[in-house]
């Protein structure tokens, strides 16, 4: 709280912020701003009057740092973008230049990268959900989420061999196969899972406390979360059934069956029903994946795209060769410029990488799904309680890296 | 796939529509920059394209007119997509703004404002967003150095 001048946003002073008012400064440093983000509230006596929210704090020039170095040193680096669901956006990226590239990768890999996309999509919600739980005071439903996470963080880490920067995608590929006792694995896990969202739910979704924060705070109708390119299960909350996964299948998402949850009212408790409903769609797609998957290879078998295996480097001029190419020039992806959108955590995740062919894009955008969101938050919390922008912000599941890239 | 938007748009707008392409399916319409929002409308109103889905634009020092504004359209009711692309060039880069027709162009056209320092008319509130107020250039050019350093904010009381 204050009334310098310096702690007012721009296009703000003293002189006409209005009788009974006061400027409250939220974060950037606040458990509840995950990471961090500043709100510059003008609130009259418990309810937002204005808001100005302010980013920038986690900003590391992703996009620059991209187009300075070859296509499959870029996997890396998003990782760091939702670092709660890394896999969808390796999946996304290496998409976006097999798509470049105009090739498509072995079926094996294919659902390889479903399956760990729609594990990283469990443990984004699973995130949301308990956090957001734990900031209203259910401290229990927290350790009960982040238990069922931890499991499938060491079901992904068995695979990849990260847990939160997995870096598992190459151009043309994975970086390796499922564990032989993976299968028994995931059901151990899904088994622990379900057990766990199911105590979260009966201490959740009927409970009165509970209720009451989230139903009917941050509402938002259909026509502002469109007008404001929301998508993700905020949108899916508002009616909008907009799921990538369904409007344009990439991988092998229309091989499944799974349905999209939509809510009605656009409210806190219907985005947390959205997505306590993803979660068990989520299962139900890895369990169908991992019946489906076929044997083969993981990677694209020409030299010119992914790393020839280690065996053929060491006997084989071709692939030392090629080896060498790949590793200093990279793949080298012809003029052009190509969007490819997959369904990330929070909702549209879109790769926008132009390339002049060399072995550097030459530009990577990201369009990353929380920035339409949280450029809305002011308007979600406009109206309402101070306390109610807890509910809001944790629902909108703002992630700081792919937020400010 | 989706050719007649492309085509549509061309009959519509003969004189502002300087080229397109359909690069890997995906449907690129480049167009005059003082057609923007024009162009915009009508695909909002006229074409169902209720989703202004990204905003962006690209550095090319090499060209005439340096910038390239992209924007990324998408209809949900006819689960179409749309590239629409126009250059910017000259001293002071300047196109129109969108947040007229979409609320959600606020934070991207400051975003690239704040990254390529182009200016948007009709914006209601176009500052940085990503970088703190006295930074200097626009990280995302091409001539901005990539090992830069610029000095740390001063402690404020």
């Amino acid at each position: 709280m204050g009334t310098k001048n310096a702690e007012l946003p721009k296009n703000w002073s003293v002189e006409d912020l209005g009788e009974g008012r006061m400027i409250l400064n939220m974060g950037p440093s606040h458990p509840a701003m995950h990471g961090i983000v500043r709100i510059l509230l003008t609130v009259e006596g418990e309810r937002v009057a204005e808001a100005d929210v302010e980013i920038g704090y986690l900003h590391r020039g992703f996009e620059k740092t991209c187009e300075n170095v070859t296509y499959n040193q870029v996997i890396p680096y998003t990782d760091r973008l939702n670092y709660v669901s890394p896999f969808i956006n390796n999946a996304g990226f290496s998409l976006a230049v097999e798509k470049l590239l105009d090739i498509e990768t072995p079926e094996r890999c294919k659902y390889l990268r479903v399956i760990m996309s729609e594990l990283g999509r469990l443990q984004d919600h699973l995130t949301c959900i308990g956090a957001n739980a734990m900031e209203q005071g259910a401290f229990t439903v927290y350790f009960y989420l982040i238990n069922a996470r931890e499991c499938l963080y060491r079901l992904t880490d068995a695979v990849s061999g990260g847990r939160v920067t997995p870096a598992y995608t190459r151009i043309g590929g994975v970086t390796g196969d499922l564990p032989p006792d993976f299968r028994a694995g995931t059901a151990e896990a899904f088994r622990k899972v379900r057990k766990n969202l199911g105590d979260a739910d009966k201490l959740l979704t009927r409970n009165r406390i509970f209720v009451d924060r989230m139903r009917g705070t941050g509402v938002i109708s259909k026509q502002d979360a469109i007008a404001l390119s929301f998508t993700g299960p905020v949108l899916r909350a508002c009616g909008v059934p907009y799921d990538v996964r369904k409007a344009a299948p990439y991988l092998v998402y229309d091989r499944f069956d799974f349905t999209v949850p939509v809510g009605g009212s656009g409210d806190n408790y219907d985005r947390y029903l959205v997505r306590m409903e993803e979660m068990n769609q989520s299962m139900r797609i890895v369990e169908q994946a991992l019946a489906q998957i076929p044997e083969g290879p993981i990677r694209h078998p020409d030299f010119n795209v992914s790393l020839p295996a280690k065996e053929e480097v060491y006997g084989n001029i071709e692939a030392l060769m090629a080896h060498f190419k790949l590793t200093f020039e990279g793949v080298k992806p012809p003029a052009g410029e190509v969007y490819q959108a997959v369904e990330g955590g929070n909702g549209e995740l879109g790769y926008y990488v132009v390339s002049d062919g060399s072995g550097k894009p030459y530009r990577v955008r990201v369009r990353p799904p929380c920035f339409p969101l949280v450029a809305g938050l002011s308007k979600l919390i406009k109206g309402g309680y101070i306390a109610d922008i807890i509910s809001t912000f944790g629902m909108i599941n703002m992630i700081g890296g792919e937020l400010e890239r | 796939m989706n050719q007649h938007v492309t085509r549509t748009i061309k009959e519509k707008f003969p004189e502002y529509v300087t080229d397109s392409h359909a690069f890997r399916g995906d449907e690129t319409v480049v167009i005059k920059r003082e057609a923007l929002l024009e162009v915009a409308g009508y695909l909002r109103d006229g074409l169902g394209f209720e989703f202004l889905m990204d905003l962006t634009a690209v550095d090319y020092p090499g060209r005439e007119e340096r910038f390239e504004m992209v924007y990324h359209f998408f209809s949900l009711s006819a689960n179409l997509r749309l590239r629409l692309k126009a250059p910017v060039g000259g001293q002071n880069p300047v196109i129109a703004s969108l947040t007229p027709l979409w609320s959600g162009a606020n934070w991207f056209e400051r975003e690239v404002y704040d990254m390529f320092g182009i200016k948007f008319e009709g914006h209601p509130d176009l500052r940085r967003i990503l970088m703190y107020d006295t930074f200097e250039g626009h990280p995302l050019r091409r001539d901005y150095p990539l090992d830069k350093r610029q000095p740390r904010l001063p402690h404020r009381d």
